[in-house]
């Protein structure tokens, strides 16, 4: 017993003794010391090279040091494996500012993948975040997942298997989402409580919700302003795989485009379809299902200021996730109907006088379903021509500064 | 006075108020000299012993009074330490301002040396009312300042230590066996209670040092370096890439728990001593006024704070009362004292208002309360370190409660803290269990 785990420990197994592993093999795991000394000793305008290879570790890597840049040869060339970790919560964790990762991939990590806190000027690009296993509620959190970050750049990246979100961005300011990949995460692309964003180019397909545009309560920063456009959301159908609690877990398998409790959010010029229970939905705190007991006072629950126009719809509402969702199919389309794109939990802020304060739709022939969330969902229907015929003034594009002005 | 059998004094005689409440600074005045669980409380009566306990039958009287007896029992404890070393290798603390020496002797505070860990001139134990837990691990917390300085008291954030300052904190284990030296340890390790020390020293007989961590404060701030013990326990050298050491607990019930015991690498220091994570600025977390705001361990009959007082280790403003936590163990303590001081220990260096986790919104400070505290609160960015539970605090239903949940779970992608832990801390979950379940209400 005792020498097995010893060997478990010296080998930097995959996992527990005698598991089963479906995941990629770990590799080398002489270079994890090389790693951690050169992320320990980095100094400002340091660039780590990691080379071509499958690297193994079996701890958290972390760095602290602003002003460093990590780059790898490839997202399929470098491969950070985390499947032997049995210490830390993240992959690679980053408390610095002006921080560039850029060509690596990392894999199954325990939880998140790659962790940016607290930095200002940080671009990430050509990163692939992957659980090489199956979709399942094992895998780690999320993928890239910067928080409390300003002046944001993510580019040309791809994030898959995360049990709550691919791309997650919360609590930060001034960000730049752009031609990334996301697919068969619960959430693909998910911006938090964040203000201004501009999420465009990127593609996400079979996660259970494509693009997600959230408030939650309780913390430092609500959000508004995120333009998503020019993005193809489709089929994004799978199971929702997250564990209960977490605010995703909530989402509806086949959402395209979600807004909950957020601020003055455009949607714009995107592809988005077959997404099975609804191409966008636009909903409030108190649809989420969670606890208003949980919610600190001054907490707006209410989306406002939303802005569908422009897009391509097609397909999609068909066969909406639950038998809730199913039976308002059927009572508002008919069997063989539809949800309109645009599904609306009906609730508006008393301090606003109508429907048209809260959602704007000038999108050809797309409806809005008004499912009644207020009372209790009695009297779903499809709103008459005009309601939500109305415009918002346009946000400006986000403009990167410092040292991502160019980019 | 006599020990009642749960190890609390009790006061047959005025005189034996060891700490009155209204005395300096009004602190809790448990009459508890020394942890009951050191038998050497009433079995030794070294010269050094009875000087302090001299000291203690003063204690009625002004603090002042009690510095010059303290610091009569210290001269002479010294003088006793003088002797009995005098022919030993005098260790001496050693302040180093740029370099990170490569073995912990160098930095003079302790040393392994036979048979036992033994602290330097002008070395201080101390201990915290209630400790972060850390796989079971014991530990013995050391602080030393250059020439005498003393640290700047504050009332809720850790002291202002002077630069020079070097804390240490030794990990170690019972063991079954205890062959000295060991080089051939096969990994097993015990749970079990402090050890004492006595006479600057800490018997080493039946427990193994697993790593130091060394905190010193710098012109530019504080560094935080990690120091592993050797193969034969001679001495501790700096590893600060940290390690994964195979360990094998072997429970009070026999059970054996092989686990992970992670040394943390220089930067994971970080992770739990940058308290601000705006600042990022590395602090101790322990020397706090509410955790060592509590009866000593190591100068019998002194209040802790009153001894690093009286010993010229703090100066400043002690506000009355002092903040104080109470011992998650002691069961004569309210039971959301303790849970509360367990939480504020093992959480809120990250989950504080502008800590690590301030991103999750979940403050486990002392004063929280509400949503902030947990209370039907949903959670943030868990993923399935939620464990499927919707709130992070359902009152009534700590099942239902999400704390408890990434407390009993050894996953590293779902269990709280997110470093320094790989067993679950049994005691630890009943306590917070137990005030979650007598909380009243819900969540609607």
């Amino acid at each position: 017993m005792k020498s097995q785990a010893f060997a478990c420990a010296a080998l930097l197994l995959a996992a527990a003794c005698g598991e089963k592993q479906e995941a990629a093999a770990p590799g080398d795991a002489s270079y994890q010391e090389t790693l951690m000394t050169q992320l320990l000793d980095a100094k400002p305008g340091d660039v780590i090279d990691i080379p071509e290879g499958r690297f193994a570790f079996d701890r958290s890597l972390s760095l602290t040091v602003d002003g460093v840049t990590i780059k790898g040869a490839g997202m399929d060339k470098t491969v950070l494996s985390f499947a032997g970790q049995v210490a830390g919560a993240e992959g690679l964790l980053v408390t610095a500012s002006d921080f560039t990762i850029e060509d690596l991939a990392i894999e199954d990590t325990k939880g998140d993948a790659l962790k940016i806190s607290e930095g200002e000027n940080i671009i990430i690009r050509r990163v692939r975040t992957e659980w090489t296993g199956k979709p399942k509620t094992e895998n780690g959190a999320y993928g890239i997942y910067p928080v409390q970050v300003k002046n944001l750049l993510m580019e040309d990246s791809v994030a898959i298997g995360a049990s709550d979100a691919g791309l997650y961005i919360g609590q930060s300011q001034n960000v730049v989402i752009r031609n990334n990949r996301a697919e068969y995460n619960v959430a693909g692309i998910e911006i938090e409580n964040t203000f201004d964003a501009d999420v465009y180019g990127n593609v996400a397909v079979n996660n259970t919700g494509g693009i997600l545009v959230f408030n939650m309560p309780n913390l430092k920063q609500p959000g508004a302003r995120t333009r998503v456009f020019k993005n193809e959301v489709y089929e994004n159908n799978t199971k929702n795989f997250g564990l209960e609690g977490t605010p995703v877990a909530s989402v509806p398998a086949g959402s395209g485009v979600v807004i909950n409790s957020n601020d003055e959010v455009e949607i714009f010029d995107n592809d988005i379809r077959d997404n099975k229970t609804a191409n966008v939905i636009v909903s409030s705190f108190y649809s989420s299902g969670f606890s208003e007991d949980g919610m600190q006072g001054d907490f707006d629950p209410y989306p406002q200021g939303i802005y569908v126009y422009g897009n391509r719809f097609e397909g999609g509402g068909d066969n909406p996730d639950g038998l809730e969702l199913q039976a308002l199919k059927i009572a508002v389309a008919g069997p063989l109907g539809r949800i309109p794109d645009v599904l609306w939990d009906g609730y508006v802020d008393p301090a606003l006088t109508g429907a048209s304060d809260v959602l704007c739709v000038q999108n050809g022939e797309a409806k809005v379903l008004n499912v009644d969330g207020p009372n209790d969902n009695k009297n779903p229907k499809v709103a008459e021509d005009g309601v939500h015929d109305c415009a918002f003034e346009k946000l400006p594009a986000i403009t990167l500064t410092g040292p991502l002005a160019d980019l | 006075m006599r020990l009642g059998y749960d190890g609390h004094v009790e006061i047959s005689h005025p005189h034996d108020l060891i700490v009155g409440t209204n005395f300096l600074t009004g602190r809790h005045g448990q009459a508890v000299a020394s942890r009951p669980w050191e038998p050497t409380m009433k079995a030794e009566n070294s010269k050094w012993r009875q000087t302090r306990r001299n000291a203690s039958n003063h204690a009625g009287e002004n603090w002042r009074k009690r510095k010059e007896n303290t610091a009569k029992a210290l001269l002479g404890a010294a003088a006793l330490f003088l002797s009995a070393c005098s022919q030993q290798h005098e260790a001496a603390p050693t302040y180093h301002a740029d370099e990170n020496p490569e073995h912990l002797s160098d930095w003079g505070m302790i040393a392994a040396k036979d048979g036992a860990l033994r602290l330097s001139n002008g070395v201080t134990p101390y201990d915290l009312a209630t400790p972060l837990f850390s796989d079971y691990a014991l530990k013995l917390r050391t602080v030393w300042t250059p020439d005498g300085k003393p640290a700047v008291y504050n009332a809720t954030e850790a002291f202002d230590f002077p630069v020079g300052t070097v804390i240490t904190k030794t990990f170690y284990y019972p063991t079954p066996a205890n062959e000295w030296p060991r080089e051939n340890w096969n990994g097993d390790v015990q749970q079990g209670l402090e050890r004492g020390v006595h006479d600057n020293a800490m018997a080493l007989d039946h427990l193994r040092l697993i790593e130091t961590r060394v905190l010193v404060r710098r012109a530019a701030g504080w560094d935080a370096l990690p120091y592993v013990w050797n193969e034969d326990q001679t001495d501790a050298v700096l590893k600060r890439t940290g390690a994964v050491l195979p360990l094998t607990l072997i429970r009070d019930d026999g059970e054996m728990q092989p686990f992970s015991y992670l040394v943390p690498n220089a930067n994971q220091c970080a992770g739990c001593h940058a308290t601000n994570a705006t600042t990022k600025a590395i602090k101790p977390i322990g020397p706090k006024a509410r955790h060592l705001n509590k009866p000593s361990s190591f100068a019998e009959g002194f209040n802790q704070l009153d001894h690093w007082l009286a010993k010229g280790l703090l100066t400043g403003e002690i506000e009355q009362p002092a903040p104080r936590n109470a011992d998650w163990r002691d069961e004569n303590e309210p039971l959301a004292d303790r849970a509360r001081a367990y939480l504020d220990a093992n959480c809120s260096h990250c989950h504080n208002p502008n800590g690590p986790a301030d991103t999750s919104g979940l403050n486990l400070e002392p004063d929280a309360h509400g949503p902030a505290l947990g209370n039907c609160k949903t959670p943030v960015a868990a993923g399935r370190g939620t464990g499927g539970r919707p709130y992070d605090i359902v009152p009534g239903r700590p099942e239902l409660s999400i704390t408890l949940f990434r407390m009993e779970t050894t996953d590293p992608g779902a269990m709280m803290p997110e470093l320094g832990r790989a067993v679950t801390h049994e005691e630890g979950v009943e306590l917070v269990s137990e005030w979650i379940a007598a909380m009243e209400g819900g969540c609607g």
